[in-house]
């Protein structure tokens, strides 16, 4: 659990982070969103202390960070900085080892957990292990940045903006891989993003800033539903039915009956069926799980689901 | 075919001439008709030039003119870069062995007293090719290691030409045999003064780079202080060391017995490592400087100490350019190295001081030419190992 309490940084005259309050639970993913410059990875360095806040405080698990020497709390968080940040000097293989290394792992140990994470990240380990960083695509350094910041298996983990040069296919593998690595180890994630979609398909609880100051922290149902100043409106955008219908599952609005035409996987979401719906000009689809029929469901009822929240 | 392009035709072929090499053309042919050897019938008195024809026996005149002309046409037209490596290196052996044969021929018999020394000619052809060489090298662009070998390859081939005796009735070399001993003794002397400042100035220069690199508010002063030192005169500083270290062994008590004294290598040696200073110093501050932001931020929030950080990141990300200061500082060490025999501190330069003072060219060359052997062979290996440890860039 981190607990954020009236955390404020100033450079001199401006305040960059005024006064912000929010608890993230334990295995809670919490996404940090708002315009560049709003002062997101400030407030997120404030967390592991690579800036330390001009007032309030950061509580872990109920402990002070101040009360720990700084590099050993970073031990215990990972980071994947804004822009990889990789060691240009160090191959793939040493670049992700680094902690573990710090905390003195032996090496067994150390390379098996290397192989595991690259080929999670999809970077096959023989092919990718002993280049160096400039030998890499954005995208994979981008991937080995966020596999480093996994290595030591932390229960904390704060990423920024760690998807920001991958493509939308890619993209969306290492978010579904993420959210597996999460809900496997109940790791607690602050992530910031500027990208509201990623937002809504990642967050548990979504942050809003704005120029230092947290507008909203809620769901992504509630943020969706009701907006709480015109900015955070607006930058949830004009198609809020389809992000609304993005939050659900088809599996879990399932209804009896049956439907013609190709059938739609039950681990998509509701926009997707819907747009199947539209798209083929259907009043249902037949909803498949595991290759298995069970149920279908209705334009109606999508359409319902799209409306705002009463 | 128009006229026209007939003539664009020979002016292409014109064209086809290489720019250097006409530059080295003309510097050989210059270097031809100029003395090749000079015959001297003592150490000391005025030199008469003998001419290529006078300098050999007729058929090497002959051989070394086909040689020559062979060369001429080589550097002059547009061939292959290798192809030029190759004759240069060929001309140059050729050159040294005649310059060699040169002083049989010309040396009379049973006659201790004359001396034949390399000439103008002699120079000027070595010049021209070693230009040719250079720039071959230089385009060739070869890896480090093989940069390597053929500095290596080089080393042996005087090795063996010296070892031969082929050039041992050269003057130079006649000025060696009377003194070999003398010699291997300030080239260790020289190597300890070079090297022995280069150590110091590391050890002391690299912890004080990381010094100025953290504390912005004193690096301005130091390095300006630094840079005052840079540029007092090299006689002027090895002086003003006099007073103040003959002070020290005067008074500090074992001073003496380590050998600090007014004049000598303690002077010497520091005010080498005073030179040494800045070049380190600086290019440890701009090292570490550009270490990119992200890499010591990322290094931060995995939890590296300050210390960890230092060795595993900084360090390694600045060495290239630390390497660059220690490759200067020790090219230019070797060289300033010299001015250590003006206070008694020993080195190559004895041979140079002496020689001027006896007005005995040859022995300036015992001097000179193994020291600015020493510091090219010293920057070729350093400017080797920095493009080792250089972190290759992606080409893009
Ligand atoms: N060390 C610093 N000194 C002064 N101002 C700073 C410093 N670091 C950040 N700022 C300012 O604080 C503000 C917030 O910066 P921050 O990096 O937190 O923004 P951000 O929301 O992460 O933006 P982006 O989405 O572009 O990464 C910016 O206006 C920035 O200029
Ligand atoms: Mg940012």
């Amino acid at each position: 659990m981190i607990e954020l309490k009236d955390l404020t940084k100033t450079y001199g005259d401006t305040t960059v982070v005024d006064a912000v309050s929010f608890t993230v639970e334990a295995g809670e993913i919490c996404v940090i969103v708002g315009t560049s410059g709003s002062g997101k990875t400030t407030l997120m360095r404030m967390i592991n202390r690579l800036v330390e806040p001009t007032s309030g405080q950061v509580l872990i698990d109920g402990e002070d960070t101040r009360k720990v020497a700084p590099f050993e709390l970073r031990r215990r968080i990972g980071y994947a900085i804004q822009g990889h940040g990789l060691f240009p000097h160090r191959t793939v293989g040493q670049n992700i080892g680094t902690v573990p290394g710090l905390l003195n792992w032996e090496k067994e140990r150390t390379r098996k957990r290397v192989d595991e994470l690259m080929r999670l990240f999809q970077l096959d380990p023989d092919q990718f292990r002993d280049r160096l960083p400039s030998e890499l695509s954005g995208g994979q350094q981008q991937r080995v940045g966020v596999a480093r910041a996994l290595a030591a298996e932390p229960n904390i983990l704060l990423m920024d903006e760690p998807f920001g040069a991958l493509d939308p296919v890619i993209r969306a593998k290492a978010q579904d891989d993420l959210l597996g690595i999460q809900r496997k180890f109940k790791t607690t994630i602050v992530l910031v993003t500027h990208d509201m979609e990623e937002a809504i398909h990642l967050g548990t609880r979504i942050a809003v800033m704005d120029a230092g100051q947290l507008l909203q922290y809620a769901t992504p149902e509630e943020i969706i539903a009701n907006p709480a100043t015109d900015f955070v409106a607006e930058l949830i955008g004009g198609d809020r039915p389809f992000r609304l219908l993005s939050l659900d599952r088809v599996a879990d609005h399932v209804e009896q009956g049956e439907a013609e035409g190709t059938p739609i996987e039950a681990r998509l979401s509701l926009r997707e069926a819907y747009a199947e719906c539209l798209w083929s000009g259907r009043e249902a689809l037949p909803v498949v799980d595991n290759g298995k029929t069970i149920g279908r469901i209705s334009r109606a009822e999508l359409a319902r689901k799209a409306a705002r929240p009463q | 075919m128009s006229v026209a392009e007939a003539e664009g035709g020979k002016r292409s072929s014109f064209l086809a001439f290489d720019k250097l090499g006409v530059l080295i053309a003309l510097i050989i042919v210059a270097g031809a008709l100029m003395p090749f050897t000079i015959f001297r019938a003592n150490r000391i008195v005025l030199g008469e030039g003998r001419s290529l024809i006078e300098a050999l026996d007729p058929v090497m005149t002959l051989v070394l003119c086909a040689v020559l002309i062979a060369g001429f046409v080589v550097a002059l037209w547009r061939v292959d870069t290798r192809a030029k490596l190759v004759v240069g290196f060929m001309v140059l052996a050729v050159l040294a062995i005649n310059v060699g044969l040169s002083a049989d021929y010309l040396t009379p018999e049973e006659n201790n007293f004359s001396r034949i020394s390399p000439g103008a000619g002699f120079w000027l052809l070595t010049f021209a090719f070693a230009l040719m060489v250079a720039d071959a090298l230089t385009r060739l662009r070869f890896k480090a290691w093989t940069r390597l070998g053929i500095l290596a390859a080089v080393a042996a081939a005087v090795a063996v030409l010296l070892w031969s005796g082929t050039l041992d009735n050269l003057s130079i070399l006649r000025e060696y045999a009377t003194r070999a001993d003398a010699f291997w003794q300030e080239a260790r002397m020289h190597l300890l003064l070079a090297f022995g400042a280069v150590a110091i100035a590391i050890l002391v220069g690299v912890p004080l780079g990381i010094f100025c690199y953290r504390t912005p508010s004193v690096r301005a002063a130091i390095l300006n202080v630094l840079n005052i030192v840079q540029t007092i005169p090299s006689i002027a500083l090895f002086g003003l060391l006099i007073a103040p270290l003959a002070w020290v062994a005067l008074h500090v008590p074992g001073a003496r017995a380590i050998g600090i004294s007014g004049i000598g290598t303690a002077p010497a040696l520091v005010a080498l490592f005073f030179y040494s200073l800045l070049p380190i110093v600086a290019n440890t501050v701009v090292g570490l400087q550009s270490v990119p932001e992200a890499a010591n931020d990322a290094a931060k929030g995995m939890g590296m100490t300050d210390r960890q950080r230092l060795w595993a990141v900084e360090l390694p990300l600045a060495f290239p350019v630390i390497l660059t200061g220690i490759r200067i500082v020790l090219v230019q060490d070797i060289g300033l190295a010299t001015i250590a025999a003006l206070i008694g501190g020993g080195g190559f330069g004895v041979f140079v001081f002496q020689g001027i003072g006896q007005t005995a060219m040859d022995l300036v060359l015992l001097g000179a030419v193994p020291t600015v052997a020493l510091a090219f062979a010293a920057a070729v290996v350093l400017d080797a190992i920095v493009e080792m440890v250089s972190t290759p860039e992606r080409p893009k």
